[in-house]
């Protein structure tokens, strides 16, 4: 009796049905077990790799790539996306650390540069929330604006020289009692997005808003509103997320983030947000790119950067077409 | 009476279809002569549409055997089925908005001259077809689709509500072409217009809830009998209403709660007048296309009129957006659910989406008077699914009340019903309108446009009846019947002819047709 | 015919027909080659010496993005996005530079280039198929084969290298009568190639598909469309024509370079959009995006004549992107409501 019970429940364990409904329901388990199967297949590669300082290098590394990818989970939530948020990080970042020898600070660095993200953010609001431009295009231009931009500051900050500040750069690089800071950083705004997304009435508005615009404005939703506020909101976030990649590297560069964007786009989508709107979460995404960078050192241990890319891109296919089958209706 | 198979063009037997949860179509069977106009009827959400698309190729069935001229065909594209002859007109014209029409010609591989030949029947003479398609009016659309359509010469020409929206003189066309296709070609016309089908229509299938009810040779009389078997016995379910008078006085002596002078909107309503009062339901009952969609637009705040003024509890109101008119509690129950719902989110997502809509209620969500509240709302309506679970996996009659409890969780002061039972099963239609009742009873006014109307009488304390975008006519449910419903939405005058006296005219009087269709839509506005 | 109704009554064609449909179907191009003339009476005002042969090598140097655009707009007016473009034209271009170092010789330099043309076709295949087949949405699928595609290039040169024959060379290099500056082989070779490809293809039953479900892939699919085989096809003709543009980089370079420009593909969406494409699907064509190339470019070469820092040529690129598009949404907005 106890056999047959125990046959059951490890073959419906196993079954491919459970499997696909968790994959639905709760991307998240699944895609935990990716995560710890791929560390796993690390270690197995290269036996003693996982170790604290490993472990601590990818979590630096994942912390800039999960902050980008929740500005491409919020603005994907509404069917939309954000393709500004590589340069609007790194103008950030950039920005903060021409301020050094500028009155005020890099402080005062830290707040202009997120002004600036902000305001970058908000007229795209503006063209998605009021002109109705394809988000696409809005933000596509809107990073050019803020390159072009950047460079231009950088000229004329060549004579005031520039540097990253010392405290930033702590942020990137040193731990706390074995932690490393940029957790610190990090963990408010992962707890932030989560609670946005799960318990605030702003949050559902951005899954209505994805899943049926129509449905939304006759409950009373004012769209635009939401949207001018979301993109502002990712635009604030890419700057954070210039600040922490900007320590990590000691770098001040106008493009420093840019080679991010793409993969940010690829952690949500295989955190489960659909870019279609109205289905995923921030949690996802937070797996997502730690696959994503896990993904990239177990791949940099067996194989040379040409297949790399080659593995992550389909890997990026594979895995949003079996949410594409899993989601599926009927 | 069965014929044997070579005596029919097409036959159909056995076509079943299920979406997920819904049964579209169950065992449904269809057989049409040769040279004959054969109608398919049936309340909305009845299967007619699913039946066509099977038919044309659009849908592939679960089950079913389709044979036409005795041999049977499978269709797996709308290409399939044009070579198997079976072509069909849709509501939406199939017409590429950012090609011309040339090109439009060119894409389906229809030749010019054949196409020209039936526009020049149809009335578009003029035509150039240089014209991008995106320019031209939905009439002109439609004709120029079935114009395409009769130069393909298929054997089974499938019109599906043809003539909604077209222009009195286009609506005239169009039938005569329909009746003079030879005997070599049949056509299945769908309408829910009782004088076209008695004008043009040989024999009659009807559906209802997905399956084959009846087939009936169309000729004097036998409306009584589509009717009745259109609306199956659902009638039966309710109790009768009790009319009370009394009631009924009490309440015109209180402000209405709605009152419109005037109202003009888009195209399609213009000059609509009546009132609302607290606690009644107001029915309104309408042909297709007559600007009940408009009215229930600017109600709700998603349109804004053109004219005319809009008075709520005695105070001129104008609304910019729906949340101005939810939040003096003016609510919109929509007939599409998938225009009402967010598909992919859960119940109590869908329930509780007005709560959060505006800035103010953006903050943290206090989860536990959320769920009373959802919880509240799913008892009232009897919805039987878990509150997390995905919409879009619910029945439809479930659907349909997730788009009702929202409302009733936020609260209802004035509720705007639109065919909130269009496609519902019978019990949860029965279900809907005792809600509505006891909402009225509790002191909210509702306004519900329903397309079955039989159930006028059971749901409703008055009737407005809209023709041509005007208020035509006003009547207590008492007197509301389905006859004096359908005359005064045909908008016939007291004495002008019932639909089965015309068929019985027919064919030879065609001037009483015409003059009957011409009153009818006279002043139907092109769209 | 009856008096009450009259839906739209057109005057009968005739010969001025075709230059009535001529010029809508052409209006947003005709428009920017305005622009263009405007721009060019401008650049000749803030620099003397600007001169048809400066326009001629200012053409030259953006053929390989022109391509890129041109690649980007078929996709982009049937309905769908091709994120990958500039990582198959570096794979082309690697591919076409390795093969000619390995193999010189001008004769079999032509087998190599219509290789690569095929190969075009096959990246372009996998990328429809697996937009049909996967139904995943076209942006992620793309965004993942750029990977694949770019991982390829660096397998193929892991260093940027190759050489390139000597009459490939040629075929982008100086004008084409010698002495007479101001047509350049480059570019006469670029509207020969958009010709050659565009024209038959718009005015065929293809063509014509490939707007049909850009415009309205349901009424499409009832008017007997294809429409999955042709979203295949449609990737199909941009993989072609980006596999152009990948050998006009390693004609104009000399050699193949794996790593894509970082910005191209942002461009070239940017190029087709300003082109006139929309990107809804259904309205554009191949040569309102090559137009709109050459105007970015002036723009930025203006920039640079006027001594103002040439990154505000970026910033200039970015505000008419945006505001071109939220005034003609807002147009549209207008037109709708009315």
């Amino acid at each position: 009796m106890t056999a047959a019970t125990g046959t059951v429940v490890r073959n419906r364990w196993l079954s491919a049905a459970t499997w696909r409904n968790l994959l639905r329901d709760y991307p998240i388990v699944p895609l935990t077990v990716l995560l710890v199967l791929l560390v796993i297949l690390a270690d197995i590669l290269s036996p003693g790799l996982v170790n604290q300082g490993w472990v601590t290098s990818i979590v630096r590394q994942a912390t800039v790539l999960a902050i980008l990818a929740g500005c491409q989970t919020l603005t994907m939530l509404t069917g939309g996306i954000d393709l500004s948020v590589g340069y609007v990080a790194s103008m950030a970042g950039f920005v903060t650390a021409t301020f050094v020898h500028q009155p005020g600070g890099w402080p005062m660095g830290v707040v202009v540069a997120l002004v600036a993200a902000a305001l970058a953010g908000l007229v795209s609001g503006i063209g998605v929330g009021i002109f109705k431009v394809h988000p696409l295009i809005v933000t596509l231009g809107m990073g050019l604006i803020v390159f072009g931009f950047s460079n231009v500051w950088q000229l004329q900050s060549v004579q005031t020289g520039a540097g990253v500040p010392n405290e930033i750069h702590t942020i990137g690089v040193g731990t706390l009692g074995g932690i490393p800071n940029d957790l610190i950083v990090f963990v408010p705004v992962a707890i932030v997005l989560i609670l946005v997304l799960k318990r605030t009435g702003y949050g559902r508005m951005l899954y209505a808003i994805g899943d049926n615009p129509i449905a939304a404005r006759l409950s009373g939703v004012r769209s635009w509103q939401v949207l001018i506020v979301l993109y502002a909101m990712s635009g604030v976030l890419a700057g954070i997320a210039g600040l922490v990649q900007s320590g990590l590297a000691n770098t001040a560069s106008v493009t420093l983030v840019q080679p991010y964007l793409l993969p940010s786009v690829a952690a949500a989508v295989i955190g489960g947000t659909s870019i279609l709107g109205g289905r995923g979460g921030y949690s996802g995404t937070i797996v997502g790119a730690l696959i994503l960078t896990v993904l990239g050192s177990v791949l940099s241990i067996v194989l040379p950067e040409p297949w790399r890319q080659i593995v992550f891109g389909s890997i990026v296919v594979l895995v949003a077409a079996a949410y594409a089958r899993v989601t599926a209706e009927g | 009476m069965t014929l044997t198979a070579t005596d029919l063009l097409l036959e159909a037997t056995d076509v079943s279809k299920t979406y997920g949860a819904v049964v579209a179509l169950h065992n449904v069977s269809l057989a049409v002569r040769p040279g004959e106009v054969h109608a398919l009827m049936g309340a909305n959400g009845a299967g007619k549409s699913t039946l066509v698309k099977i038919l044309t190729g659009a849908v592939s069935p679960d089950s079913g055997r389709i044979v036409v001229r005795g041999r049977e065909r499978v269709s797996h594209s709308p290409a399939d089925a044009r070579r198997n002859g079976l072509v069909s007109v849709y509501q939406e014209p199939a017409v590429i908005p950012d090609l011309d029409i040339r090109e439009n010609l060119r894409l389906t591989q229809t030749a010019v001259e054949p196409f020209r030949h039936w526009l020049n029947e149809l009335g578009l003479e003029n035509l150039n077809l240089s014209t991008l398609s995106r320019r031209l009016p939905l009439a002109s659309l439609r004709i120029i689709d079935l114009a395409r359509a009769l130069a393909i010469e298929p054997d089974v020409l499938l019109l599906d509500e043809i003539t909604a929206a077209l222009p009195a003189n286009l609506t005239e066309r169009v039938l005569e072409v329909v009746q003079q296709q030879g005997s070599n070609r049949s056509v299945i016309f769908i309408s829910h217009r009782l004088i076209e089908i008695a004008a043009v229509c040989d024999r009659a299938t009807v559906l209802r809830n997905g399956e084959t009810v009846g087939v009936v040779d169309v000729a004097a009389g036998s409306e009584d009998k589509i009717v009745e078997l259109m609306l199956g016995e659902s009638a039966a379910a309710l109790a009768e209403r009790q009319d009370d008078a009394g009631a009924a006085a009490e309440r015109r002596q209180k402000t209405p709660r709605l009152s419109l002078l005037g109202v003009s909107a888009a195209r399609r309503l213009h000059n609509a007048s009546f009132e609302l009062y607290p606690g009644e339901v107001l029915g309104v009952v309408a042909l297709e296309g007559q600007g009940q969609d408009e009215l229930f637009d600017v109600l709700a705040g998603s349109e804004r009129p053109t004219s005319g003024s809009l008075l709520v509890d005695g105070k001129p109101t104008s609304f910019r957006h729906p949340a101005d008119a939810i939040r003096i509690g003016m609510v919109y129950v929509a007939a599409d659910r998938a225009e009402a719902l967010l598909m992919q989110r859960s119940v109590r997502e869908n329930i509780s989406l007005p709560f959060t809509a505006r800035i103010l209620q953006w903050g943290w969500i206090n989860l536990g008077r959320e769920r009373r509240k959802v919880d509240e709302a799913v008892d009232t309506l009897q919805i039987d699914a878990r509150a997390g679970a995905e919409v879009r996996r619910l029945s439809g009659g479930n659907q349909q009340k997730v788009t009702i409890a929202r409302w009733v969780a936020s609260g209802v002061k004035t509720m705007l019903a639109f065919d909130p039972t269009r496609g519902i099963d019978i019990r949860t239609k029965t279900q809907i309108y005792v809600l509505l009742r006891d909402l009225a009873a509790a002191g909210a006014a509702i306004l519900l446009y329903t397309s079955e109307l039989k159930e006028i009488q059971l749901a409703c304390d008055r009737v407005i009846v809209i023709f041509g975008g005007e208020v035509v006519a006003e009547m207590p449910a008492a007197q509301a019947d389905e006859v004096a419903l359908l005359r005064a939405a045909h908008n016939l005058k007291p004495g002008s002819a019932l639909p089965e006296e015309i068929a019985a005219s027919r064919p030879s009087d065609k001037a009483a047709v015409q003059a009957a269709i011409e009153s009818q839509s006279a002043t139907v506005n092109q769209s | 015919m009856s008096a009450t109704s009259a839906p739209i009554d057109q005057p009968r064609g005739g010969g001025g027909d075709r230059i009535s449909t001529f010029a809508r179907d052409n209006a947003w191009t005709l428009g920017l080659i305005g622009f263009l003339a405007v721009l060019l009476l401008f650049t000749k005002y803030v620099n003397q010496t600007y001169g048809l042969d400066s326009l001629a090598s200012t053409a030259t140097s953006v053929v390989p993005l022109a391509l890129a655009a041109v690649a980007q707009a078929v996709v982009v007016l049937s309905g769908g996005i091709d994120l990958s473009v500039a990582s198959q034209m570096a794979l082309t271009s690697c591919v076409a530079a390795t093969l000619m170092k390995g193999y010189p010789g001008e004769d079999v330099a032509v087998v190599i280039v219509v290789g690569v043309l095929l190969l075009g076709l096959v990246l372009g295949a996998i990328n429809g198929a697996l937009v049909v087949l996967t139904k995943v949405p076209d942006i992620i699928v793309t965004l993942g084969t750029s990977f694949v595609w770019a991982g390829f290039a660096l397998l193929v040169r892991p260093a940027p290298g190759g050489s390139a024959a000597q009459w490939l060379k040629d075929l982008v290099v100086g004008p084409i009568v010698s002495g007479i500056d101001v047509i350049p082989k480059a570019a006469v070779l670029l509207v020969i190639i958009v010709a050659v490809i565009w024209i038959p293809l718009s005015r065929s039953r293809l063509g014509l598909s490939l707007y049909a479900i850009g415009s309205n892939p349901l009424a499409a699919f009832r008017s007997g469309v294809a429409v999955n085989r042709t979203k295949v096809l449609s990737y199909i003709v941009t993989g072609f024509v980006a596999a152009f543009a990948g050998l006009s980089l390693t004609a104009s370079t000399g050699i193949g370079t794996p790593v894509p420009e970082p910005t191209y593909v942002l461009i070239s969406i940017a190029a087709v959009v300003l082109g006139g494409v929309s990107m809804a699907g259904g309205i554009g064509g191949a040569f309102g995006p090559i137009v709109a190339v050459i105007v970015l470019q002036l723009i930025r070469d203006d920039m640079t004549f006027m001594h103002v820092d040439p990154n505000y040529g970026l910033v200039a690129q970015g505000i008419i992107l945006i505001g071109v598009l939220m005034v003609g949404s807002l147009i549209q907005q207008r037109r709708s409501r009315a």
